[in-house]
């Protein structure tokens, strides 16, 4: 039945990472993901994680490390923040086609420059195209079960992709919540042993890791985003088991009070919380507004979010990060190509605020839905609380 | 699109997962055709060292065992580098011009 | 066990590995390439229970355009800079899931290969880390062709003075590569690491012996090869045995080992032959002067004194009678 206790978001990351009975963790430090390893490190110390814990002299050899050793056939976690992300980079291009199902927490940070150590969502988006499978965390409780879903989603033989789980830094990593802690009687029932679907095996050899010339290059890369558009498939699977063991029911997309509304607002991570109270405020005000969440940003949950979207007349889009010099940010982008090429004609908005740890208040929440049901937005997005 | 490109190897859901291959599977690809000069082996001169085996970049020469004591070129894969003839001591190996 | 105590089974003419090689033939390596020589000596002379970990180079496009493979045993190449890193994660993969019981019911060496500028240049900071973490099957491999070859002969940090590349050109102001050759081997040794060594594919035996010896020994190794290119050195194909021998009889590559800090020449060179013997031979010292011969011959004849006071002061003792 597991135990609640009052724990601090990262350390129930490690302890989500040692019930999986993770046997390769490679990580270098970064605020604000160290708390992960840190306690992760200490597990292994004190016998209670029988794992061997890698400590790499950069992201670039920890992820490089993560993905021998997931090829090797161990089942392999790594935590990183914005620059260590950045540095990652090249090899979280590599780990989806190379098929290691790598899981990967990202305390979400902002990109440099200027160096910059607080929350928002540059970080992960700088690799939304890598072929990863992103979930996102918007409470601890989430953070620990959705760490649990990630293997069993990424190490399925019909996915066999790496994933990263993203949380929130400082604003989620560093809080301490009350989050039951599961039994490993239960976790042994929700996640099977990792079953490589390759490995470097001495009795069977493959070559990894080939040149793809012109004629092969394209197909290549489509049989990874064949595998990754399926892979939602398995999500769901994983999460409807997952409630069947834990009780606790998750969606692609999750929603609040929106039957009825008239304006959605669109969010990721920790700020939804603060949304929802906004939400409450307003619905006591007698404004039609709701919330939709997206939990899976990649692959895309396009027909989940079109139905959480069918019947609001205004959608306001929040962002997480800037796109210097784009139209709108990242999800903006992402959910106006997908609404506008179906039949709805929701008057989207797009809302850039949160950067580099600026607050998000339920005040900004109240502005957005004014201003995406005022029909006064003329602009492709709107930067929140810039002093100009 | 359902017409391949007239150069692809395989439809992308044909490709082994991870993008694999066998080991050693390049032998299927014979390096013989860059030759322009090939390995002749006179075996009245020959001594039987192991020069020609040893140095061979393409892994061309077989040991044909005690009985036999020379070397065989497999010359599907002899690039003609003439390496062997170079460092031949006894100079029993001369590179010749290939006929077209 | 002293790492110098570590019994290895000697490659010689009577025992030579018998059977097909460990990289098969059909590689698209260029005619006569000593790097390739070097690989397939080094990988015959481990037979095929080990992992391989490439770095992109050279050795990586010619022996892996998808759909084939010429390695013979399990292989991953992950990208250029990183074959240290990745093989410290297959080694640690391996040791644990040994200790879990889920495979690998014997020790695995992990040989990483990587060329010069994956070694000494893009990928040290991953090797330093490697060699630092002191990861007990460890096998890191130079294959020192002297250049960016795969890229078009670029000059790297163990590009030789007075060499001309792509892109130390010779000109009005240049002579070509205007620094000295990194050493490598000394970079490793200061990690601490059990075995060091050089090697080179002319001599055949030594080379093939080395890898075993690394690979018998627990922790980390690291061997620099001389990997003669004939297409970067502007040399006939026939000519890659021919300049290894020359590198070693002027003293321009030695051949040693360091074992646990302490140093062995294997190859005394007390009469070295003129180094204008080695450059004749190669298109990319076309260009140097009587004068920057003599300052080359200078300079490595007194590198090579500095190893030879170092093999004195610190040689490699015979193991302690019991």
């Amino acid at each position: 039945m597991g135990k609640r206790i009052g724990i601090e978001v990262s350390l129930a990351v490690a302890e989500a990472v040692k019930l999986a009975d993770t046997d390769v963790v490679a990580a270098y430090p970064i605020t604000p993901q160290t708390h992960i390893v840190e306690h992760l490190s200490e597990l292994v110390a004190d016998g209670e994680l029988n794992a061997a814990y890698i400590p790499v002299e950069s992201e670039h050899s920890a992820m490089s490390s993560c993905i021998g050793s997931s090829a090797a056939g161990a089942r392999t976690f790594t935590a990183t923040s914005s620059q260590g992300l950045a540095l990652m980079n090249e090899m979280i291009y590599i780990a989806p086609v190379l098929r290691t199902p790598i899981i990967l927490a990202i305390a979400n940070r902002a990109l440099s420059a200027p160096i910059n150590i607080w929350n928002d969502h540059s970080d992960i988006m700088s690799v939304r195209d890598a072929g990863w499978i992103a979930l996102f965390a918007d409470n601890g409780q989430e953070a620990l079960d959705m760490t649990l879903a990630s293997y069993r989603i990424g190490e399925d033989p019909a996915v066999s992709l790496p994933v990263s789980m993203n949380i929130d830094g400082f604003t989620l990593s560093h809080f301490i919540e009350p989050i039951l802690i599961p039994d490993q009687e239960e976790v042994d029932r929700f996640l099977p042993p990792f079953k490589p679907s390759l490995q470097l095996d001495i009795k069977n050899p493959i070559s990894i890791g080939l040149l793809g010339a012109p004629e092969c290059y394209t197909e290549a890369r489509k049989a990874v985003d064949n595998v990754l558009r399926n892979s939602k498939k398995t999500v769901l699977k994983a999460f409807e088991e997952f409630d069947a063991v834990f009780g606790r029911k998750y969606n692609l997309v999750e929603t609040y009070r929106h039957e009825d509304a008239e304006t959605v607002i669109v969010t990721m991570g920790s700020i939804s919380e603060t949304a929802m109270t906004a939400i409450d405020e307003m619905r006591d005000q007698g404004k039609k507004v709701g919330l939709v969440r997206i939990r899976l940003w990649r692959p895309f949950p396009d027909e989940e979010f079109l139905a959480a979207v069918a019947h609001a007349k205004n959608v306001a889009v929040v962002d997480r990060h800037m796109v210097l010099g784009c139209s709108s940010g990242p999800v903006g982008l992402e959910v106006r190509s997908l609404v506008y090429t179906s039949k709805l004609r929701p008057v989207i908005t797009n809302f850039v605020l949160g950067l580099g740890g600026r607050d998000v208040t339920r005040d900004n929440f109240k502005h957005i839905c004014d201003r995406a049901s005022s029909g006064e937005v003329q602009t492709r997005y709107e930067l929140v609380g810039v002093y100009e | 699109m359902n017409k391949p490109a007239s150069d692809a190897l395989a439809k992308a859901g044909d490709l082994p997962l991870g993008f694999t291959a066998k080991p050693g599977s390049t032998v299927a690809f014979k390096t013989g055709d860059w030759r322009s000069v090939r390995p002749v082996l006179d075996r009245e001169k020959c001594i039987y060292c192991g020069f020609c085996y040893y140095y061979c970049p393409d892994g061309v020469y077989q040991d044909m065992g005690k009985d036999e004591k020379y070397y065989k070129a497999d010359l599907d894969y002899c690039k003609g580098c003439g390496i062997c003839a170079h460092e031949c001591p006894k100079k029993a190996i001369e590179m010749t011009l290939e006929e077209v | 066990m002293r790492a110098a105590d570590v019994p290895y089974e000697k490659v010689t003419v009577k025992n030579f590995p018998k059977g097909p090689d460990s990289l098969a033939p059909g590689h698209r390596a260029c005619q006569g390439c000593g790097e390739v020589l070097a690989l397939r000596l080094l990988l015959k002379a481990l037979g095929t229970e080990f992992i391989a970990v490439s770095a992109t180079g050279c050795m990586e496009v010619c022996t892996g355009p998808y759909p084939q493979s010429a390695w013979r045993m399990p292989w991953i190449h992950v990208a250029f800079e990183n074959a240290a890193a990745v093989a410290s994660g297959v080694d640690e993969a391996t040791q644990i899931l040994s200790k879990k019981g889920r495979g690998y019911d014997r020790r695995i060496p992990v040989i990483a290969v990587a060329g010069d500028g994956g070694t000494a240049d893009i990928g040290l900071q991953a090797l330093s880390g490697a060699l630092e973490r002191h990861h007990k099957n460890f096998v890191y491999v130079c294959l020192d062709n002297e250049a960016y070859m795969n890229t078009g002969i670029q000059r790297s940090s163990e590009t030789p003075f007075g060499a001309a590349t792509t892109t130390s050109p010779t000109g009005s102001r240049s002579k070509g590569q205007y620094t000295w050759k990194k050493n490598m081997p000394a970079i490793a040794a200061a990690h601490n690491v059990p075995y060091v060594a050089t090697a080179n594919p002319a001599f055949q035996f030594d080379l093939m012996s080395k890898i075993r010896r690394a690979a018998a020994i627990e922790g980390p190794a690291y061997i620099h090869v001389y990997a003669p290119c004939p297409t970067g050195w502007r040399m006939k194909p026939e000519l890659a045995i021919e300049s290894g021998r020359l590198a070693v009889s002027t003293r321009i590559f030695p051949l040693y080992e360091i074992i646990d800090g302490c140093y062995e020449i294997n190859r005394k060179v007390a009469d070295p032959k003129p180094i204008a013997d080695y450059f004749k031979i190669q298109g990319r010292f076309r260009h140097l002067k009587e004068d920057d011969v003599a300052y080359i011959t200078e300079r490595v004849n007194a590198d090579y004194e500095r190893l030879v006071e170092l093999s004195e002061k610190f040689p490699v003792k015979a193991a302690p009678q019991a």
